[in-house]
This record gives C-alpha cells, structure tokens and sequence, in this order.
C-alpha cells in the first residue's frame, strides 16, 4: 500500500523533507516504526506521537492505506 | 461600557458574555513569547482578573517577539514589567503580577484561584507540572508550544476532554528537544500561536461549545500547512496524577528538581583554578568565545573526544543556553571524568561578564 508520511517539527530536519510517500507492505505501526528507523536512524532517539488519518494512534494500531503524522512535542515559548 | 463595545456588539457576545469575561479569573504560567500576546488580548478584551507568574527578567534577545516590553524595561521581572504595560492598555481590570517560578510548593495554591490556565512556558517540566496542577485543582489549560517556524494549539482537560499526558505520556529527556534560545524562533510565530491561545480562553469563557478540546492544531508559518489531529483521553493518565494528589509537592521534585549535574554561575568561576572552557555548540554558532582557554568540541563530537578533557582541571562547558552543557556533563559524568561544570545561562552570560572585565 502507499502512505502519505508528515513530519513535525525537528523530525521533518531528521528526514529532510516536510512530507513523502512511501510503499509499505506490512501491517502495524510498530512495524512502520521499524521501516523508517532503517531509513532514517536519528529517528530512533526522537520522541514522537503518530497519527494516522489526523487521529493519534497506539504504537499497537493497525495500518491501513492512509495519510500518517509524525508528531514530536514542542516546548518553546 | 464604550471599552467593550465591539465585543457587546456581536450577537455571540453581548453585555451578558462581556459580563462573564468581567468575572472570568485567567493565570498566564509565563510572560513569554506566548504569554506576551495572549495576555495583550485578555487584558484589552476585559478579562476581569488577570494573573501573570514568571521568575525572570527581560533581555534584550526577548524583544524580538515578546512585544509587551522594551528598552526601558530591560533587566526588569517580566510579571512586573508586564502588569505595568497592561495597565496603561486596560486599567478597570485586576492585574496581579507573581515575580517568581511556578513549582511544584506552589502550584497548586496559585491555581486555585483561577478558572483558566494559559499555558506559555518554554520548558518540558513546567508543561507537565502545569498539566499535573491544573487536573488536581480540576482547571483547564489553553496550551501553546513553538518550535522554529511551527506551533501546537489545544485545550486540555476541559469538562471530559483529554490532557497534555494523553498526548505525550512522559516527559522527554531533558536536553533532547531545543527550546527557543537554543535554536530560535520566527518572532511573528509566537505571536500567531499565543493569539490563538487567548481566542481559546475567550472561548471557554463564552462557553462556545467550539473549544479546542480533544484536538491538537498544527501550524506551520513557513508553508502556511495547518493540520487539526484528534487526541483521546486516557482516563488513566488523569488517574496516574490523581493518584499523587497527597504526595504532589514531593512528588514533583522528585522527578524536576532532583538533578545532580554540577553547574557553575558565571560569578563563581573566579573562584576556581586552572579553567578550561568547553564550547560544545556547532562549529557555526554565534556569538563567538575568543577568549585562549576555550576549545570547541561540538556535543555530538564529544564521546570520541574524551582524552581533550583534563581532569586536572576546572572544566567549564559552554553552549547557547546551558542545556546542551548540562547534557555535556551528564556524559562525562558516565566516563567518571570529574571537575565539570555545567555553565548557567551559556555562551550570553559568559561575554557578560567578560565584558564587564574588561
């Protein structure tokens, strides 16, 4: 399936781009995780939320066909 | 009331939602980049009484975006020097300014008395004290967080709605996410997501029933890309707090003040021996330390680095903040290296006092 990926924040400098599509053929978030920590390793020390179809999402969630957010928290102020 | 008469005007608002704004109590948890601009709003749209707690003072770095102060107020407490400013902007309402942090001995009492907490400080353990304080003392939070060019935007434990720990459960490592004075901030952005907090509080107020609750706005200033996300409460993350109720005051120093990495005043260096500075900023960062006992050693660079490190003497590390410093010595700290300092304020306290030297 296809996946519309955003990065948030300090993540989208991680990946250096704000927005991408990947293909993925596994199933949950977890594994999604994995995929992107082999494509970008810095993304491992990050701290970050994900959310799939503008919902924040388990680390358990399925994945289905659909845009994903990658969120980090912000502290600035 | 002529002051208000653009809000009594609108057929949402009227005398009787002005009314409530009038007997509305708002606490403001720093007078910052957020607090600035959220506090201008609620000070000129008539919130009856208005709290301002912030411990520390303006410099001139704040001016580019905290838009409450200026030159005559430079080196003054930011709570103070705001009051000042908003009552010449609004004078027929109850300014009251706090000169000191929010902690966890004091959070608490400040809460109670006030029905609404804006959210405008610019560090992890302040957020989650603020979130932990305002579901114990049962308050809602208008919450905003900047980072560069991009903001978040929510309301958390409004009536059933989620909190800040049922979006980011735990605090991230300190040091992990830069604040502002360490990678910096569009001036305007603040200003922009700040606004956006006063606008919730007015809301809540005005019991609209549109309050940003159970979602999170993203907003993104460079590319104009805002994105809403929906967040789920988790009522054990309300129960995980509750659950400390008794113990709060403990409980959070233990987990934000307990920090055993050494750090040094500026003020004390003088008191020590054989002084080797340490910058561990990138090699570009400005302003520059040209002084002949200072090496740079960039923090990512540090680990392979170790034998540049003479224990025999004071070694004082040095970045923008004094956060990444912090993290500097944590490190050497697992490497038993010993005689390292964390300096606070970093590289703009240093020239300070170099400056006042010479």
């Amino acid at each position: 399936m296809t996946l519309n990926i955003k990065y948030f924040g300090l993540l989208a400098e991680v990946t250096n781009c704000n927005n991408e599509t990947i293909k993925f053929s596994n199933s949950n978030v977890a594994e999604l995780l994995g995929f992107l920590f082999k494509k970008y390793p810095e993304l491992k020390n990050k701290d970050f939320q994900v959310a799939q179809n503008n919902e924040i999402i388990s680390k358990e969630s399925i994945i289905s066909e659909s845009e994903i957010a990658l969120l980090p928290p912000f502290s600035g102020g | 009331m002529n002051r208000y008469s653009r809000h009594i005007i609108l057929s949402d608002i009227g005398q009787e939602g002005q009314n409530k704004l009038l007997q509305a109590k708002v606490l403001v948890v720093g007078a910052g980049g957020l607090g600035c601009p959220a506090l201008q709003y609620l000070t000129a749209g008539g919130i009856g009484t208005i709290g301002i707690i912030d411990f520390d003072v303006v410099e001139e770095s704040n001016l580019q975006r905290q838009i409450l102060f200026g030159t005559s107020t430079l080196g003054i407490n930011k709570a103070l020097a705001a009051k000042k400013r908003l009552e010449d902007l609004n004078p027929t309402i109850t300014i009251n300014a706090i000169p000191e942090r929010l902690t966890s001995k004091n959070a608490l009492e400040i809460f109670k008395d006030y029905d609404i907490i804006v959210d405008g400080t610019d560090n992890f353990l302040t957020r989650y004290l603020i979130n932990d304080a305002a579901i114990i003392t049962n308050k809602p939070v208008a919450y905003g967080a900047i980072y560069k060019f991009e903001g978040q935007v929510s309301v958390f434990n409004y009536q059933e709605g989620p909190s800040y720990r049922c979006l980011f459960p735990v605090p991230p490592k300190e040091g992990s996410v830069a604040n502002c004075s360490e990678v910096g901030v569009l001036g305007v952005l603040p200003g922009i997501i700040g606004s956006m907090q006063a606008n919730e509080v007015f809301k809540i107020i005005l019991e609209f029933d549109t309050v940003l609750s159970g979602k999170l706005f993203c907003y993104n200033a460079k590319t104009n890309q805002t994105t809403t996300l929906k967040i789920n409460r988790s009522d054990s993350e309300f129960e995980k707090v509750l659950v400390r109720k008794d113990h709060f005051i403990n409980y959070h120093e233990d987990i934000s003040c307990h920090d055993s990495i050494p750090e040094i005043l500026v003020d004390d260096i003088l008191l020590k021996n054989n002084i080797t500075f340490i910058d561990v900023r990138e090699l570009h960062e400005q302003p520059e330390i040209n002084i002949p006992n200072c090496v740079k050693i960039p923090l990512g660079k540090l680990e392979e680095n170790l034998d540049k490190i003479n224990p025999k003497n004071t070694n004082i590390f040095v970045c923008q903040s004094g956060i990444r410093s912090k993290n500097a010595v944590r490190l050497l700290l697992k490497y038993d290296k010993s005689n390292c300092y964390s300096l606070i304020g970093g590289v703009s306290a240093l020239l300070q006092q170099l400056k006042i030297k010479i």
